[in-house]
C-alpha cells in the first residue's frame, strides 16, 4: 500500500502445480496478469480453477512452482498477510455484524485508527451506491446489494488483487445480467486487478480483459474474449466458449490449410485448419461451425456465394427470442445442425419437415485434430 | 393437614411407592418394608411353601421407612420393621402405623423382657405399635493392630488415628459422643433446652475433631470397603459390620465402647393402611420360631428376640459376640429410649453444622 | 396442545403448587402448623443454608466455565477439523461414558482417585511418591466429576452450532486480515453463542441439581444444596423446609441463568430456537 508506481505485472505464476495424492488439480500453470486488468478463469466444474484461486488467496500451498504478487513471493505467506482479498461464492458476509461492521472488520485487522475507519466505511459505501445501509444487517439486503457490500468489504482494504469466486452464481438471471455490467464498472472505478473465476462463459466474455480457459488442471488458451471466440486454439475452447456445431470428419484432400472433408455419411464440404495445423489425407478431424455463421435459405442457394451448401429439413424450432435457433436435419444421415435464426421475420413461418438450404464459408468450419487420433466413425 | 400431605406425597415419591402399591394389591402377597438380610430367600421360600403367601421385600432404613410411609399415609406396605425408638414419635406426628392385635401373636416365642420393653416403648395412647424382632448395637469397629488405643467414641479424635476415622453423620453419633463425654442424652430427652446444651457440646467436639475424619459413611458397604482397604482403621458402626470384617481380617472387630454400646431393637409394625394384616401376623409368628430365627440371624448378622434361637445360632457368630461383649459390657448397653417428637429437628441442625464446618 | 397442557398441569404445575403450599407451612410444634414464610426466612437467616447455596452456585459456575473451556476446542475439532468416520468415533468417545449410570461413572472415579486407588498406587509404583496420596474427598475431585459428567451436554450443542458455521466465514475472516484469535472472537464465538449459552445453561443446571457426584466424590466437607434438600425431606422429615429449599433453588437458579443471559446479551428464544 505504498505510493510506488504500479508495476506492469500485478500477479505472476510460474509452473504452479497442486496435487492431492495422485490427483493433479493444477498442472504446471504459468501466467501473469497486468495491473488493473479484469482477468477471468473459465472452466467447467472440476477443472481446478477453485484450487488455483485458493492458492492465490493463500488457503492452499502449491505443491511446486512460484507465485508472486507485485514481485513479492507469496509462498508460505498466510492468507491474512497477503495483499489479496476474496469475494466468496456465497459472499460470506458476517451475519453477526452490521454492514458497516463487516466493512470495518478488515480495517480493524489492519490496525487502522478508529477515527479513520468510519469515514472510510462511509466513503466506500457511497462508491458502491449504498450510502444508507451501514446499520443494516446483511440479511436485510437484496442479493445485488449483498454482492456490492461483499466487494466493498474487500476494496476498502485497497488490495493489489481482488479474487472473485463465482459470486454471481446464486443470483437470478436478470440480476446476474445487471451485476455483470456493474462489476465491470466497479473494476474500472477502483482500478484494481480482478481475478474472476466462473464456469459461465457469458460472464467471462462480457466482463474480462483477458480470459484463461481452463480444463483438467491446465490453461487451454489465454486471450481476449474475441480471440477465444473467433480463433479458438483448441477444440476444447471451441466447444466450451460459445455455441458450436461439431462433427467428426476425415480429411479427403489438404491444400494450404484449406481442407476437403468427408463425413462418414458421405457428405463432403470444405473447412480450414485451425492454428495453421498441418493435416494430410486420411487424418481424423473435429470440425466446429458456429450456428450464427451458417446462412439459411428457403430456396436452393447459388454455388459460389458459399463454399459449402447443404440441403436439409427443419427438425425442430427452438424459439428463444433473439437467440432463437432451428435444428436442421440431413435426412440421409441424421446429422443435425444448430443454426441461428435471423430475426428478419423471413423465417417466422418455418414448419417442421420443411426443406431448407444451408450455406457457409469454408473458413467458418474450423478443424482440429481429433483428440483420440481416430478417423471419423 | 394430613389429607393434604397425602396428595403431595403422590408426586414426591411417585416412582417407588406407587409401583409397589399397585403391584402388591393382591391379598396373597405380603409387602415387607425391612432391612437388608432380615428376610432371606430361604426363609421366604419356606414361608411361601407353608402359607401360600408371596413375600415382596423392600430394603430400607429407619428414615426411609418413615419417609415412605409418611408419603403414602401408611399404605403401600403390609408390614414394616422400624427401630423401636423411632415408632412412637413418628406415630404421634404422622399417624403412619396401626395398633397391633396382640391376641394374634404367639407371645411365648419372644424373649419376654425384650417383648415387654418394646411394647412399653412403642405405646402411644395405650395402644401397642411394635414387637421386637432383631436387636444389636452400635459401637466401634477398629483395627486392633493399628488403632488399639481407641476404646471409646471420643478416642476417635486421637491424633494417632488422624485421617483414618469414619462415622455416620446421623443421630447415633451424637448420642454416642454425648455418652462418651460423660453426658446423658437420654436423661435430657424430656427437656429440649437441656438436650440442646448437650448437643452444643457434642457439636463442638465433632467439629474440633473433623480433621480426623476420612469420610462420613452412608451405607455399611461403603464402610466395609473403607476398612477393608485400610484407609480407615477406626470407625463408629454396627456390630455386625465389625463381625463381618472379622471373618476376613482377624485384626478388625467390633468393640463395645467403655461408655457403653448403643442398643437398638428393630421391630414389627403395621402400616396404617396395611392390606394383608393376617399375612403380616402369620409372618411374625413364622419368623419368630427358633429355627427360622436362627436362619435370619445367620443372614442379618444380628440376634433375634426369639426365645431359644440361640442354640441354633452359628458358633462363630456367638464367639464373636462374646468377644465383643464381656458380661459387663452387655449390662452397659444403652438401649435407645423412644425418641420424643421435636428433638430430631434440633439434632438435624447440629448435623448440618458439623457437615458444613471446615475441617482444617 | 391438549396433551401438552395435561402433561404440564399434572406433572409440573400441580405438584409445584402442592409443594409451594407445603413450603408455607411452619412447624410450630409436633402436629401443630401455621401458615407463613418462616421456612423461607430460615434460608436467609441461617448462614449455613445460605452459604451452602452460594457455594453450590459458585462451584457450578466454575464447573460450567471449565466444561466450556475444555468442550469448546473439542467441539471445534469435531465439527470443523475432522470428517466422516473419525468424527463419528470422536463423538462416540464423548458419548460412551453416558452408556453407564452416573453411579457407576462416579464409582469409577472413586476407584481411580482414592488413597488406595489406581492413580495413587501407580505414583508409588513408579516411585514419584513414597506414601499413598488421597485425591478423593475434596473440591477438586468434585470438579473433576462434574466436568466429566457434563461434558457431553456442552459438546452436543456446540458441535451443532459450530457445524452450521459456514467455513467460508472463517476463511473470509482470515482473508480480510484477521488473526486466529480475532477470527475466533469476532466470528466463531459470536456464531456459536447460542450453542455456548444453551450448553452453559444445561451444564449449570445439571451441576446445580447434581446429588451423587458431590456427595460421593466430595467427602466430609462437601456441601451441596440438593443434598440439603434431600436431607430435609428424607432424614429430617421436614418436608416443609425441604419444599421451601426446593423453591428457593428454582428461583435462585433461574435468576442466575437470567443474569447469565443478560451478560451474554442472548435471549432464551434464540438460544433454544
Amino acid at each position: 500500500m505504498t505510493d510506488t508506481p504500479t508495476p506492469a505485472i500485478d500477479l505472476e505464476c510460474v509452473n504452479l502445480t497442486k496435487t492431492f495424492g495422485k490427483f493433479c488439480a493444477v498442472d504446471n500453470i504459468s501466467f501473469s496478469i497486468p495491473a488493473g486488468s479484469f482477468f477471468s478463469i473459465l472452466g467447467p466444474s472440476g477443472c481446478g480453477k477453485t484450487t488455483l484461486l485458493r492458492m492465490l488467496a493463500g488457503f492452499l500451498e502449491p505443491t511446486s512452482g512460484e507465485l508472486t504478487i507485485k514481485g513479492r513471493s507469496m509462498l508460505g505467506v498466510p492468507p491474512n498477510k497477503r495483499p489479496v482479498n476474496m469475494v466468496f461464492q456465497h459472499l460470506a458476509l458476517f451475519p453477526m455484524m452490521t454492514v458497516a461492521e463487516n466493512i470495518a472488520y478488515g480495517l480493524e485487522c489492519q490496525g487502522v485508527d478508529k477515527s479513520e475507519i468510519a469515514p472510510k466505511v462511509k466513503a466506500v459505501l457511497e462508491r458502491v451506491g449504498l450510502p444508507d445501509s451501514g446499520n443494516k444487517r446483511p440479511d436485510q439486503l437484496s442479493g445485488g446489494q449483498k454482492q456490492r457490500i461483499a466487494i466493498a468489504r474487500c476494496l476498502v482494504l485497497e488490495p493489489d488483487v481482488l479474487l472473485l469466486d463465482e459470486p454471481l452464481g446464486a443470483l437470478d438471471l436478470k440480476l446476474r445480467e445487471h451485476m455483470k455490467v456493474e462489476l465491470k464498472h466497479l473494476q474500472n472505478q477502483f482500478n484494481t486487478t480482478f481475478i474472476y473465476i466462473t464456469h459461465d462463459q457469458s460472464e467471462a466474455l462480457v466482463m474480462s480483459d483477458q480470459v484463461a480457459v481452463m480444463n483438467a488442471g491446465k490453461f487451454e488458451q489465454v486471450g481476449t474474449p474475441q480471440e477465444l471466440y473467433y480463433t479458438p486454439q483448441t477444440d476444447f475452447v471451441a466447444s466450451f466458449v460459445g455455441e458450436n456445431n461439431r462433427w467428426r470428419a476425415n480429411v479427403a484432400n489438404a491444400h494450404q490449410g484449406r481442407l476437403d472433408l468427408v463425413l462418414d455419411s458421405g457428405i463432403s464440404f470444405q473447412g480450414i485448419a485451425a492454428n495453421d495445423a498441418q493435416f494430410k489425407t486420411g487424418d481424423g478431424v473435429d470440425v466446429f461451425v458456429r450456428p450464427e455463421a451458417i446462412m439459411l435459405s428457403k430456396t436452393p442457394m447459388q454455388t459460389g456465394e458459399f463454399d459449402n451448401i447443404l440441403e436439409g429439413e427443419v427438425d425442430c424450432l427452438l424459439f428463444d427470442g433473439a437467440k432463437s435457433r432451428v435444428l436442421v436435419k440431413d435426412p440421409s444421415s441424421d446429422h443435425e445442425l444448430n443454426v441461428t435464426l435471423p430475426q428478419t421475420g423471413e423465417f417466422n413461418d418455418l414448419q417442421e419437415g420443411q426443406p431448407i438450404y444451408l450455406g457457409w464459408k469454408f473458413d467458418q468450419a474450423k478443424c482440429f485434430a481429433a483428440r483420440d487420433g481416430q478417423a471419423g466413425a | 393437614m394430613f389429607k393434604f400431605k397425602n396428595t403431595f406425597s403422590g408426586a414426591l415419591v411417585a416412582g417407588a411407592v406407587l409401583a409397589t402399591g399397585v403391584s402388591g394389591a393382591s391379598a396373597e402377597t405380603l409387602r415387607l418394608l425391612t432391612w437388608g438380610g432380615y428376610a432371606p430367600d430361604d426363609v421366604i421360600e419356606l414361608f411361601e411353601k407353608e402359607t401360600g403367601i408371596e413375600v415382596e421385600v423392600t430394603v430400607s432404613n429407619n428414615e426411609d421407612m418413615i419417609s415412605k410411609l409418611r408419603a403414602t399415609g401408611g399404605s403401600g406396605f403390609d408390614l414394616a420393621q422400624p427401630s423401636q425408638d423411632r415408632i412412637a414419635g413418628a406415630q404421634y406426628e404422622y399417624e403412619i402405623y396401626k395398633p397391633l392385635d396382640l391376641s394374634k401373636v404367639d407371645s411365648s416365642q419372644f424373649i419376654s423382657s425384650m417383648l415387654e420393653g418394646t411394647k412399653k416403648n412403642t405405646s402411644v395412647d395405650g395402644k401397642v405399635y411394635g414387637l421386637p424382632h432383631i436387636w444389636g448395637s452400635s459401637g466401634l469397629v477398629i483395627d486392633k493392630s493399628k488403632a488399639g488405643d481407641v476404646k471409646d467414641y471420643t478416642d476417635l479424635c486421637n491424633e494417632a488415628v488422624s485421617g483414618k476415622v469414619s462415622y455416620r453423620l446421623k443421630r447415633p453419633t451424637l448420642i454416642g459422643f454425648a455418652f462418651s463425654m460423660g453426658l446423658d442424652p437420654y436423661e435430657a430427652y424430656g427437656d429440649l433446652a437441656a438436650y440442646q446444651k448437650i448437643l452444643d457440646a457434642v457439636e463442638e467436639k465433632l467439629i474440633s475433631c473433623k480433621s480426623n475424619v476420612k469420610a462420613y459413611w452412608t451405607g455399611s458397604d461403603a464402610l466395609i470397603n473403607l476398612v477393608r482397604s485400610g484407609e480407615v482403621t477406626a470407625a463408629m458402626a454396627w456390630d455386625k459390620g465389625g463381625w463381618k470384617l472379622n471373618e476376613e481380617m482377624p485384626d478388625v472387630t467390633f468393640v463395645a465402647p467403655t461408655s457403653g454400646a448403643l442398643g437398638w431393637i428393630d421391630t414389627f409394625a403395621l402400616p396404617r393402611k396395611t392390606k394383608a394384616e393376617d399375612a403380616a401376623y402369620k409372618w411374625i409368628n413364622f419368623v419368630m420360631q427358633p429355627k427360622i430365627a436362627a436362619m435370619i440371624t445367620a443372614s442379618a448378622g444380628n440376634f433375634t428376640a426369639s426365645k431359644g434361637a440361640d442354640e441354633f445360632a452359628e458358633a462363630d457368630l456367638k464367639a464373636r459376640f462374646q468377644d465383643s461383649f464381656p458380661p459387663e459390657a452387655i449390662d452397659n448397653i444403652k438401649w435407645y429410649p423412644p425418641v420424643p417428637a421435636g428433638i430430631e429437628d434440633l439434632e438435624g441442625k447440629v448435623l448440618d453444622r458439623v457437615k458444613a464446618a471446615s475441617s482444617n | 396442545m391438549a396433551p401438552l397442557l395435561i402433561w404440564l398441569l399434572s406433572l409440573i404445575i400441580i405438584p409445584h403448587i402442592d409443594m409451594f403450599i407445603l413450603s408455607l407451612q411452619e412447624k410450630v410444634a409436633p402436629r401443630v402448623y401455621e401458615t407463613g414464610f418462616s421456612n423461607y426466612a430460615e434460608f436467609f437467616t441461617e448462614p449455613l443454608y445460605w452459604n451452602t447455596f452460594a457455594r453450590t452456585a459458585l462451584m457450578s459456575i466454575l464447573a460450567t466455565a471449565l466444561t466450556l473451556l475444555i468442550g469448546f476446542p473439542v467441539s471445534y475439532y469435531i465439527a470443523k477439523m475432522v470428517r466422516g468416520r473419525v468424527r463419528m468415533v470422536l463423538f462416540l468417545l464423548c458419548m460412551i461414558p453416558f452408556w453407564v449410570s452416573e453411579l457407576v461413572r462416579t464409582f469409577g472415579w472413586m476407584i481411580l482417585l482414592r488413597e488406595t486407588g489406581v492413580i495413587s498406587s501407580f505414583l508409588q509404583y513408579i516411585g514419584l511418591t513414597d506414601g499413598p496420596i488421597e485425591f478423593l474427598y475434596n473440591d477438586v475431585s468434585i470438579m473433576v466429576g462434574l466436568v466429566y459428567t457434563s461434558m457431553l451436554f456442552m459438546v452436543v450443542p456446540l458441535v451443532t452450532t459450530l457445524d452450521s458455521l459456514d467455513n467460508s466465514l472463517v476463511e473470509a475472516g482470515y482473508d480480510l486480515g484477521g488473526s486466529g484469535f480475532r477470527v475466533l472472537r469476532k466470528i466463531v464465538i459470536p456464531h456459536a453463542m447460542p450453542g455456548i449459552v444453551s450448553g452453559c445453561i444445561v451444564v449449570f443446571m445439571l451441576s446445580l441439581g447434581n446429588y451423587l457426584t458431590p456427595v460421593l466424590l466430595g467427602g466430609k466437607d462437601s456441601l451441596w444444596f440438593t443434598e440439603q434438600i434431600y436431607t430435609q425431606f428424607i432424614t429430617r422429615f421436614n418436608w416443609e423446609q425441604g419444599s421451601a429449599f426446593g423453591f428457593l433453588l428454582l428461583i435462585l437458579s433461574s435468576l442466575i441463568v437470567w443474569a447469565g443471559l443478560k451478560i451474554s446479551r442472548q435471549t432464551l428464544s434464540n438460544t433454544m430456537g
